[in-house]
């Protein structure tokens, strides 16, 4: 089963800290969403709030359509995969994932026979007479999943769930997750601060800071087309440049930096119009920077710039540049491979017009 | 290599000393219950079981024997259960003043058991209760419970909060968390508690002294064995409780920890 989720201005206060600050989100039945920031930013607050073991301090949540901000976990329809795995020590792994079964009343053979069935969609039919602490960490991961999904949720909240594990085992049961989503349908929202983990499984990210969605989007679109700084920063690695917009016309924007001025679509500007006099930021990711004159119309030089160090990182170059212009800056670029490159020489940095983001820059008191 | 010598030298006597003095008083007394004679002091002048025979023959040590099994049994079940649900609702729970009904909760383990005693002597006369085992197990429950709950409310980490929060989620009720969920994870420490306070049920004397009236438990039966002089039955009683215990305990060592020394 699954379900649409809705969250209309949900406020979360803990005395004087407020942990989440006038939320709403809508969130389709069968999406794969991911809360992603960094730690406080409200992601778990938030998740708590959706379990029903918080509740918010104003707002109103609905699962389905019908109304459930004050409704007890056991009465939603709604489970929660916990960071610490949190499975019953004494118990079978058949007996942990027929839990919630039971507790709705199952009989015996029938919610043994539909745990096995969830034991073996994550591929532990076979360990179903062991104990959690016989298990692997992976494995106790997986068996939280199996008893989660075996109650048939609408809505299934995972809390940081692949936080222990280690890279490897990581990557791999993220692809487990997504493809598991994909068979039951169930809506998934899941909590974590990795945004690899984010972009490798979700439908849609949530980017969250200080209490408040920052960005909501697609991975690729979160990650290419920012629609805050913060968003920008926190998806990877990025150069902002200042500047300032000089002009602005109904297509384009004319902006001045350090770097030079230059001429920009209104494509561009992903969080609102631009306004002539305005304070931006120019958001370019390293790996958007370009070889000036390989005669490609659209790209924009950013002019000259010295070569200050490098690493080999495998797929890239990772170089940092003090450009002339603006010596106090130092950017940050990942040159191919067969890219020649020492320290002390000056290349010109160029990238295409479309790759560039700008933002408004951050007032003082935001 | 001297030096090594006369370290391994000095901590084998060290070990020597420290279990002689601790099980010297049971050897000895275990030894005399096996004394031909009248008198369980050296020397020891032959093997014989008669002592034995004559304490299953003794129907007044037998009553007290199973009147000692039932205080025990009851009062440390009622401890541990009064203890788990304290723990519980202070560990879980926010209540008023905890920090001040935890220390209320622990306080009778600093007082003497006399004054227990006494204290529980003039309240069941003021209300009229007659005194009977009823009332030993009353006083025991009072000695044990704060011991019950210091164990229990002990072993309650917040590792297992999420836990109960899963089965919460899962759709159980309060009192199927506790049941099926809170106990079972706590189980190696619930019956630390329990033993212990069968064990310290079982030994006492002061309470069981003053709050008995007809059916005493068996320290009070020893104590009027022993008003009338040594009697080599009181060791034989003494060893056959000594190897029930030790019984028990090989037992539970086997069985019970066993397993949950893994987890």
């Amino acid at each position: 089963m699954t379900a649409a989720v809705s969250v209309q201005n949900a406020t979360k206060t803990f005395g004087m800290f407020t942990a989440l600050n006038d939320v709403s989100l809508d969130i389709e039945a069968g999406e794969f969403i991911v809360l992603l920031g960094p730690s406080g930013c409200g992601k778990t607050t938030l998740l708590s709030i959706l379990g029903g073991f918080l509740s918010p301090t104003n707002g109103r949540i609905s699962i389905g359509g019908r109304e459930m901000t004050h409704v007890q976990p056991a009465n939603r329809p709604t489970t929660t995969m916990f960071q610490d795995y949190a499975l019953f020590p004494h118990m079978k792994l058949r007996d942990n994932v027929g839990f919630g079964l039971r507790m709705r009343g199952m009989a015996k053979a029938a919610r043994d026979e539909k745990a096995l069935g969830f034991l073996d969609l994550v591929g532990l039919r076979a360990a179903a007479e062991k104990k959690p602490h016989e298990l692997s960490g992976g494995q106790r991961q997986r068996v939280a999943l199996a008893r989660a999904l075996a109650v048939d949720p609408d809505v299934l909240l995972l809390d940081e769930p692949l936080g222990a594990l280690d890279l490897k085992l990581r990557r791999q049961m993220q692809d487990e997750l997504k493809a598991i989503q994909k068979r039951v349908g169930t809506t998934f929202v899941h909590v974590t601060h990795d945004q690899e983990e984010a972009m490798a499984i979700a439908d849609r990210i949530v980017v969250m800071n200080q209490g408040r969605i920052e960005d909501i989007g697609a991975p690729a679109d979160i990650y290419m087309r920012p629609r805050s700084l913060f968003s920008a920063g926190f998806m990877g690695e990025v150069n902002f440049i200042p500047g300032r917009v000089a002009d602005v016309d109904p297509v384009s924007a004319q902006i001045e930096t350090a770097l030079g001025t230059m001429t920009l679509a209104r494509s561009a500007f992903t969080a609102g119009a631009p306004f002539a006099g305005q304070a931006v930021t120019l958001c370019i990711r390293p790996e958007h920077f370009r070889r000036a004159g390989n005669g490609t119309a659209e790209l924009v030089t950013l002019g000259s710039a010295q070569m200050t160090g490098q690493a080999f990182f495998g797929t890239h170059y990772r170089c940092h540049l003090r450009p002339q212009g603006a010596p106090d800056l130092s950017i940050i670029a990942h040159m191919p491979q067969s890219a020649h490159v020492s320290e002390g020489e000056a290349v010109t940095l160029a990238v295409h017009a479309g790759d560039v983001v700008v933002l408004p820059s951050a007032t003082k008191d935001a | 290599m001297l030096r090594n010598v006369l370290i391994s030298t000095a901590s084998w006597v060290y070990a020597t000393l420290i279990f002689g003095f601790i099980f010297l008083p049971v050897a000895v007394l275990v030894l005399f219950s096996f004394q031909d004679g009248r008198l369980p002091v050296p020397p020891f002048n032959g093997f014989s079981t008669q002592w034995y025979t004559a304490v299953f023959a003794d129907r007044k040590l037998m009553a007290a024997l199973l009147n000692s099994f039932v205080v025990a049994l009851f009062s440390s079940l009622i401890a541990c259960l009064l203890g788990f649900l304290a723990a519980y609702a202070l560990a879980r729970h926010k209540l008023p003043g905890s920090a001040l009904q935890r220390g209320l909760l622990i306080a009778p383990m600093t007082v003497s058991y006399l004054i227990i005693a006494l204290g529980l002597l003039t309240v069941l006369n003021a209300f009229g209760i007659p005194l009977s085992l009823s009332t030993v197990g009353i006083g025991h429950v009072v000695i044990n419970l704060p011991l019950c709950f210091a164990i229990i409310y002990s072993s309650m980490g917040d590792h297992h909060v999420n836990i109960e929060r899963a089965a919460r989620d899962l759709g159980a009720s309060d009192i199927k968390v506790m049941v099926l969920v809170t106990a079972p994870m706590l189980m190696p420490s619930i019956l630390a508690a329990f033993f212990l306070s069968v064990t310290f049920s079982w030994d006492e004397f002061i309470i069981a002294f003053l709050l008995s009236r007809f059916d005493v438990t068996l320290p009070v039966e020893i104590w009027s064995l022993l008003r009338s002089g040594l009697n080599p039955k009181t060791n034989a009683i003494g060893s056959l409780v000594f190897q029930v215990s030790v019984a028990v305990l090989m037992l539970l060592e086997f069985t019970l920890f066993r397993k949950t020394g893994k987890s």
